[in-house]
């Protein structure tokens, strides 16, 4: 073997490796790019079939939301000056062969992005104050990795704004009280929330589990489009009930009044322990802006608004 | 999707008629603003200051820069860039008002804006400063920041920017249809937030009820 015969594919590789970086930040800057100006054509359906059905104070809001949705889009600039805290949740395979470029990517992309889009530095020490003014912080962005079987990788974007963040809330029920329970709590918190989390909102509900995983399945039941339902016809039927119930409240489109206080609620679940019902209760925005990235195990990246 | 057809549970407010009192040019007379009821919906042109709590702190500290009698007050701490001299507004929503409500009645009195813009509403105190100098407070949809920074036609100036930094700044804005802005608090003691709240508890009662614990 000749001196150097090696050394070519190594360089290739290398060369490959760091145009495989490049390549992942450039696309997940679009996609944080995209999440922050486009809303999801289901959240824009929603709330025009919101519109549609309001009158009055109730309206306006919504009438002022979707042509401010229609000018953020146009002109590319962010639908809300609170760009939110960069949250991702990616499904990645265990034969994906580029996840240390993934995890590299991931801080580098939000960093460009809040210089290119740009997006409200949101990342503040608790101790000091001190904002680093990049988006990034100890543990943010946040990535919840999940390992699946398969080759390639799926990462979905949830840049989540403070306001609906401040109403999220995690209720340790008595098992007894059961699913009745869960409907009286999460009512209840909804009403008490009134404008605060900028209605009509999305509201997440994970049950069961632990603590942290009750709320943690609130979010990722936020990842769904719109109005889609459970599989289960069982939890299906409690989403239904749980918008019809809070819908029924009045607090309405900014918390003015009106017949519409959630688009939707989506519902997760995981078995609980035989002592406890964790509730954690997920607010979000009516600017429930997300966006979806998909990697092929050739490299191709995808970049688009829904889910 | 169900829950929106039962007209029983819902606040009256909503299929109350719409009131469009068209737009309010700066400075903005007392008797223009005791003329507007909740649920108005009303526009501004002319000049609106941006003041969160900071802002407050340091005009009623060291007085008002300019005169502010008859001007719109914005609770908002927005996204700018500067563009050659000047400054371009990229986002401007409201932010929360009620952070303000320790400082915004006297800030109402020394100081007569006529119109306080901001989100959320405020308390019982800034409600009677309203009715005591002849002011609305006016809900701007929360989160419409791409909106209110196309309303926003420039900044005529800015104050106080190396002090506060940017959100806090007050920030000279000259407008043009700011808007739109529901009347949620006008200078007759009417607040709609007080009164979706108290619609919002009978209703809850009448939901829990329908659905007792099993």
């Amino acid at each position: 073997m000749r001196e150097g015969e090696d050394f070519l594919p190594i360089t290739h590789h290398l060369l490959h490796v760091t145009e495989m970086k490049n390549e992942l930040i450039e696309g997940l800057k679009e996609a944080l790019r995209r999440a922050a100006t486009v809303l999801p054509a289901d959240v824009v359906r929603a709330l025009e079939a919101a519109r549609d059905r309001e009158e009055g104070p109730a309206r306006v809001q919504l009438e002022a939301i979707l042509e401010n949705v229609a000018l953020a889009r146009e002109k590319g600039v962010p639908i809300c000056q609170d760009t939110g805290t960069q949250t991702f949740f990616v499904r990645v395979g265990t034969k994906f062969p580029y996840l240390d470029e993934l995890r590299e990517a991931i801080p580098e992309a939000v960093r460009r992005a809040t210089e290119e889009v740009p997006l409200r530095p949101n990342t503040v020490h608790p101790f000091t104050r001190k904002n680093p003014g990049d988006n990034t912080g100890r543990f943010i962005p946040y990535i919840t990795w999940e390992l699946v079987p398969g080759d390639s990788a799926e990462i979905h974007l949830l840049p989540k704004g403070g306001g609906s963040e401040n109403c999220c809330k995690l209720v340790l029920l008595t098992p007894a009280k059961g699913i009745p329970g869960v409907k009286r709590a999460v009512v209840e918190h909804i009403a008490a929330c009134r404008g605060l989390p900028c209605p009509p909102t999305v509201v997440g509900v994970g049950i069961g589990g632990g603590a942290d995983l009750s709320l943690k399945l609130g979010k990722l039941a936020l990842l769904r489009p719109v109005g889609t339902r459970h599989p289960e016809p069982e939890v299906a039927a409690l989403e239904e009930e749980l918008a019809g119930m809070i819908n029924a409240l009045g607090v309405g489109p900014m918390g003015l009044g009106g017949k519409t206080t959630v688009l939707a609620v989506h519902i997760e679940y995981a078995h609980r322990h035989p002592a406890s019902f964790p509730l954690g209760i997920v607010v979000q925005c009516w600017a429930d802006r997300r966006a979806h990235v998909l990697i092929s195990p050739k490299g191709e990246i995808s970049v688009t608004g829904d889910a | 999707m169900t829950g929106f057809e039962d007209p029983s549970h819902v606040t009256r407010y909503a299929s109350r008629r719409l009131r469009m009192k068209g737009i309010l040019r700066t400075p903005i007379a007392e008797d223009e603003v005791r003329a507007l009821k909740a649920g108005d919906v009303i526009y501004v042109s002319g000049l609106l200051f941006t003041a969160r709590d900071e802002a407050h702190k340091v005009l009623l500290e060291r007085g008002e820069p300019f005169p502010l009698e008859g001007l719109a007050l914005f609770h908002c701490g927005p996204v700018v860039r500067k563009r050659g001299d000047g400054w371009e507004v990229i986002a401007a929503g409201p932010t929360t008002s009620m952070r303000m409500e320790s400082l915004e009645p006297e800030f109402l009195r020394r100081f007569k804006p006529r119109v306080i813009v901001g989100k959320g509403g405020m308390g019982e105190e800034t409600l009677a400063a309203l009715s005591e100098v002849g002011a609305v407070y006016c809900h701007f949809t929360g989160g419409a920041g791409a909106l209110a920074a196309q309303r926003i036609k420039g900044v005529r100036e800015v104050h106080h920017l190396e002090e506060l930094g940017i959100p806090e700044a007050v920030w000279v804005f000259e407008v043009e249809r700011f808007g739109p802005l529901v009347v949620a608090m006008d200078a007759h003691g009417r607040s709609l937030y007080a009164e979706v709240g108290a619609a919002v508890e009978t209703n809850l009662e009448k939901v829990l009820a329908r659905t007792k614990e099993g």
